[in-house]
């Protein structure tokens, strides 16, 4: 058998043929995704080089207006923030808010469903324009990505059994333990702060609404979102501490340098302070879940929080 | 206990939603398999031959498949070759590319390997036959491998169209994805719906896979 080139060059030709048809057959990324809430900072396994860098990689508010399509990326399984109900469309706080920006923009909106692990990547391509998708703001992200003003507040909880309600962390005794979901927030604020309470941790929601539920530790510390909808799920336990320690925030996020994107977006959300449309956004999505008592704890109107 | 949810699917869309994940991981599948196929053929034909530098580059080629997480592909062509090139491909484009590269080398592998497994004396035959180099693989060696080919290459394809629910990953929506957002969307309604759902999703993806297996059985019995 004699070295068979001509094999090879139809190997190359049918290696670029196939190539070509590949690109050809273009198909909508149609939306959906999303999945834990903050924790994770974004990052993934961006190999391509940080040379090319993210410069230039965003539409500017006049392209997207142009085109008549804003691209925005949300969850779209974690209710009742970002989630598709049983026809298909996206619901949730973050999408009520999407949607009203659509509607002011003047263009439809392309939702894009987005894991939380890659909500950067996705801004630093350019492939959305916005990220809503329940985005704390923290200042490792913000050295990524560009933050608008905050539209919701989130803090950590801290929820007990009725019987001994914990309304402060004076409350805990020296030998109680605190239930706590290891990698969250919750459980490096009380590392961190309050070195002498003992902490019971767990992977899994589901092990730690099991061990409060059976008494093993005498509260359970996490986002005050998600111990306000135990209590509320879980007759028998209420939320003693609703709101504790470093107050974070929710904000939209565009590409890094973004400017008039970005300058829209801060003006938007002031606009809408005015009209109290956040409180409007709570009732609509948010008032089944979490009751009309945390409707001001949530809700960050017109961009100020009570932090600042 | 409740009852297993199962009730949530036929509310409003759910499942034709669901059918249209499957739809997108079967369309995904189906193009990745084909080109996976047709350049492993290739491949493996090749990998055979003489050439010391295309071996060499297969031999990389395969290592690089085998060591990448798909995961990890799936990032660098979707978000890296925007960053790096400036292309914006699609999701799904980026998902076929993916599964494809990742399937022409497994497959060029599998096809190297039965080509190997032919004994020497059916090529010598052949060509003592006074068939040409094209003749002897059209004829002789390439129906055998083809028939020892179909039980590995079912464990691969079965393979892939399972790894598909990796898209996820790049904004799409399969049917995976499909099923956490109904059981997410109806977590208080129904709080078991889960279990029902994924039994679902199970019984699709066997639906998908399981008529391959019966085809691949039909086949390897009717060439043997």
């Amino acid at each position: 058998m004699k070295p068979n080139n001509k094999l090879f060059a139809l190997l190359l030709a049918l290696v670029m043929v196939l190539s070509l048809a590949a690109c050809g057959g273009s198909a909508d990324t149609s939306a959906a995704g999303g999945s834990e809430p903050a924790e994770e900072a974004g990052e993934p396994a961006g190999e391509g080089g940080e040379a090319a860098g993210a410069e230039g990689n965003f539409r500017t508010l006049d392209e997207i207006q142009e085109s008549g399509v804003i691209n925005i990326g949300v969850f779209s399984d974690k209710s009742p923030f970002g989630y598709v109900d049983e026809n298909g469309d996206y619901q949730g706080y973050d999408v009520y808010f999407a949607n009203r920006i659509g509607e002011d923009l003047g263009v439809e909106v392309n939702f894009v469903s987005t894991e939380a692990a890659s909500r950067i990547e996705y801004l630093q391509t350019g492939k959305v324009d916005i990220i809503l998708a329940n985005f704390t703001v923290t200042a490792e992200r913000a050295e990524e990505v560009d933050f608008a003003l905050p539209y919701m507040n989130v803090a950590l909880g801290v929820v007990s059994p009725e019987d001994a309600v914990i309304e402060s962390l004076d409350d805990i005794g020296s030998d109680d333990e605190v239930i706590v979901i290891s990698g969250t927030t919750a459980e490096t604020y009380l590392e961190k702060n309050e070195p002498d309470i003992k902490l019971q941790k767990y992977d899994a929601y589901a092990e730690a609404k099991t061990a409060l539920e059976n008494g093993n530790g005498v509260a359970w510390a996490n986002d005050n979102t998600e111990v306000t909808a135990f209590a509320i799920e879980n007759p028998g336990f209420v939320v003693g501490i609703p709101s504790l320690g470093s107050a974070d925030t929710i904000a939209p996020a565009v590409t890094k340098g973004n400017a008039t994107l970005l300058d829209w977006l801060n003006g938007e959300i002031e606009a809408l302070g005015q009209e109290q449309f956040f409180h409007e956004d709570y009732e609509a999505t948010l008032l089944d879940t979490y009751g009309a008592d945390y409707e001001d704890t949530l809700v960050v109107e017109g961009g100020v929080t009570a932090a600042n | 206990m409740q009852s297993l949810g199962l009730d949530v699917l036929f509310k409003g869309k759910n499942l034709i939603r669901l059918l249209g994940g499957l739809w997108v991981a079967v369309r995904i599948s189906l193009f990745s398999v084909t080109i996976s196929i047709a350049l492993g053929l290739v491949l493996g034909v090749l990998a055979t031959g003489r050439s010391r530098a295309f071996k060499a580059v297969f031999r990389v080629y395969l290592e690089i498949v085998r060591i990448m997480p798909q995961m990890v592909l799936l990032f660098v062509v979707y978000f890296g070759t925007t960053r790096v090139f400036g292309w914006d491909l699609s999701a799904e484009v980026s998902a076929v590319i993916v599964f494809s590269f990742w399937g022409a080398a497994e497959m060029g592998d599998l096809v190297r390997g039965a080509l190997v497994s032919i004994p020497r004396i059916q090529y010598e035959s052949a060509e003592a036959l006074g068939l040409s180099d094209g003749q002897v693989y059209r004829y002789v060696i390439l129906p055998q491998t083809v028939r020892r080919l179909i039980p590995l290459s079912i464990n691969l394809i079965t393979r892939m169209i399972k790894t598909t629910n990796l898209v996820i990953m790049i904004g799409m929506v399969e049917v995976l994805k499909v099923a956490q957002q109904i059981i997410e969307a109806n977590r208080r309604s129904s709080p078991n719906a889960a279990f029902g759902l994924f039994a679902v999703v199970l019984l699709l993806y066997f639906a998908i896979c399981w008529p391959i297996s019966r085809l691949a059985g039909y086949l390897e019995k009717r060439w043997a």
